[in-house]
């Protein structure tokens, strides 16, 4: 923060609006839970000092309704269709990471079809969170409707893309142990590759629309700012611990998937603010192009569901598993422990975006409620996943 | 990395009275634990963070289990040879034994800085009712803040150390563990405008039936 009139020298916050020197109350608000702001169903006991934040305390759990528990009394395959409701923005990622779990546990293989028809899945999926977080953002920054407009229209296309192919546009349940439920066409082949050819010029598009623009720019650079060392330790992943300049990406580290087979660059931040993390999403969307282009051009032929996988009375041997994939909101992981019956003895799932909001106070420190909004914007929470 | 045998070995040399466990996972995925006491898991997981050959600078997962009171058998064969000069036989005996109950907690650890991973602990409690308390990893790792709390809130479990142990999913006012195995709910719980079925029948254990209205007169 720069040295202005503005910032209080003793406490190094930065005041706007106020004499710091003129004594006064601490103010208690409750943000939320229902605030437009919010992303759903959550809530924020901001204790303020003038306009400053000095305090801050996430409160959730309005949308609890023990997934775990429910998963618990579930068959394996039976989770499936939950892990939808998990981050309901992304539940082909979701169900890919519940299958890599149950995978690692039971040992599946999965033939390579399916395995490239998982990527070009996820890395739409990641096209479609990164656009609505854009849109949401500029939402949150007060730029009322217009780039979410424009999100919503490419997120529509996508989700026509997923509809098609699995039957329904956000719950999809598609993944399978061992495969995928089913084999995409070629006409829904060529509708997906068409729909990436024309993903470039929308991004071009939305970028000269916002990238450069000079409201955006005074609202999020500087705001928010995250440390590397503190985004580690408090296990931050995803956009957000790459923006950070944190080299950290699953799909190169785990190498999981057909993921080596494809060259892509991570794009990394410099300064870990509010802009960084919008900036690092724009890039990731193009690096994902260029991933989704590399998959189509080298889709194998072959079956799509691993002939010896089991799905109905599937018992896996005792034993426990952590599968995780990079997500788009970050590290998505599944732990399963197995006593050998029917129904998991224990299903956790790591929900990215709830770890992501450990940190939510050290970054708002020091700012004010407005910033507040931006900064929990960015970090792309959605409650679904939140609250389990 | 070292092997989790090496890694054991290592961390019995520097914390010479710590109680240190191989736990073996039998699936495929081969992901092998470390069982650390109570006394000593701070000291060690400061060490697993710090130690530049690990550099497990991320805790990813924390996960609580539970595990209620159960009665194993255990099966035991003895050959015992045939006097008589016949095939030895096989006597199978059979001996049963209640496993105590206790609740577990799992930290998966990754290193950012190495690319290496997963590093397993497990921490157990003596039992499901008073000896819940286990030390705190959020020192440790920050990462684990809101996972602890998670874990006190749905399992029971209480966290010595940590800096805001608080529920979290559920609201403040509540009073069971939901994640627990034997959890039940309380039965008066749901209510519905017109019950039926297994609500009615709890409904009716609680709520008297409304009187019968008065005949309307013409």
């Amino acid at each position: 923060m720069n040295a202005s009139p503005f910032t209080n020298p003793s406490t190094g916050a930065h005041v706007r609006s106020v004499r710091s020197d003129l004594p006064g109350d601490l103010m208690e608000v409750s943000m939320g839970p229902h605030h437009p702001s919010t992303h759903g169903v959550f809530r924020m006991i901001v204790t303020l000092d003038g306009e400053t934040i000095v305090r801050l305390k996430p409160v959730f759990g309005y949308l609890h309704r023990n997934h775990e528990k429910l998963a618990e009394n579930t068959s394996y395959l039976g989770s499936m269709p939950y892990t939808d409701r998990l981050d309901y923005l992304n539940s082909m990622t979701n169900n890919w990471a519940y299958a890599r779990a149950v995978e690692q546990l039971a040992g599946i293989a999965v033939p390579e079809r399916a395995e490239y028809v998982r990527v070009i899945l996820a890395e739409l999926t990641r096209l479609l969170n990164h656009t609505c977080l854009a849109g949401f953002l500029m939402q949150d920054c007060g730029c009322s409707g217009t780039p979410l407009m424009y999100a919503f229209r490419e997120r529509e296309k996508i989700l026509d893309l997923f509809e098609s192919l699995s039957g329904s546009r956000m719950m999809c349940n598609y993944q399978r142990f061992g495969g995928c439920r089913v084999d995409p066409s070629a006409d829904w082949l060529a509708r997906a590759r068409q729909l990436v050819e024309e993903y470039g010029p929308f991004l071009d598009e939305f970028e000269a629309l916002l990238t450069g623009n000079e409201i955006l720019l005074a609202r999020t650079q500087g705001v928010g700012r995250l440390s590397a060392a503190l985004a580690i330790n408090a296990g931050v992943t995803g956009p957000m611990l790459r923006a950070t300049g944190v080299n950290h990406d699953l799909r190169k580290v785990d190498g999981y998937g057909v993921y080596p087979r494809f060259q892509f660059r991570i794009p990394l931040g410099e300064h870990g603010d509010v802009y960084d993390r919008y900036m690092i999403r724009i890039l990731e969307m193009r690096e994902s192009l260029a991933i989704l282009r590399q998959a189509f051009a080298g889709l194998p032929a072959g079956p799509i569901m691993n002939p010896a996988a089991k799905l109905r009375g599937f018992r896996p041997k005792v034993g426990e598993a952590y599968g995780r994939i990079e997500g788009p909101k970050g590290e998505i992981g599944f732990h399963l422990v197995s006593d050998g019956g029917p129904n998991p003895w224990r299903y956790h799932v790591r929900a990215p975006s709830f770890i992501n909001l450990t940190i939510l106070e050290d970054l708002c420190l020091g700012h004010t409620v407005a910033d507040a909004v931006i900064i929990l914007g960015s970090i792309d929470i959605v409650l679904g996943e939140v609250d389990r | 990395m070292e092997t989790l045998t090496q890694l054991r070995d290592r961390i019995a040399a520097l914390f010479p009275a710590a109680d240190v466990v191989l736990a073996t996972n039998p699936s495929p995925s081969a992901q092998h634990a470390l069982r650390l006491d109570a006394t000593h898991a701070r000291a060690i997981a400061t060490f697993l963070r710090d130690d530049p050959a690990l550099q497990l600078d991320q805790c990813t997962n924390v996960t609580g289990i539970d595990w209620p009171e159960k009665e194993v058998v255990d099966v035991t064969r003895t050959t015992v040879p045939d006097p008589a000069g016949g095939a030895p036989r096989v006597v199978e005996e059979k001996t049963r034994r209640i496993e105590p109950g206790r609740l577990e907690v799992v930290y998966h650890l990754y290193s950012i800085a190495l690319s290496h991973g997963p590093v397993v602990l497990r921490l157990v409690t003596g039992n499901r009712t008073d000896a819940v308390t286990l030390p705190s990893l959020t020192p440790v790792w920050r990462s684990a803040e809101f996972q602890e709390r998670e874990v006190y809130d749905l399992f029971g479990i209480v966290f010595e150390g940590h800096p805001d142990l608080r529920r979290i999913l559920m609201w403040d006012g509540f009073k069971d563990h939901p994640m627990r195995r034997d959890y039940r709910e309380p039965d008066d719980y749901e209510w519905e405008p017109t019950p039926h079925g297994d609500v009615l029948a709890k409904a009716k254990q609680h709520y008297p039936a409304p009187a019968p209205s008065a005949p309307s007169t013409p």
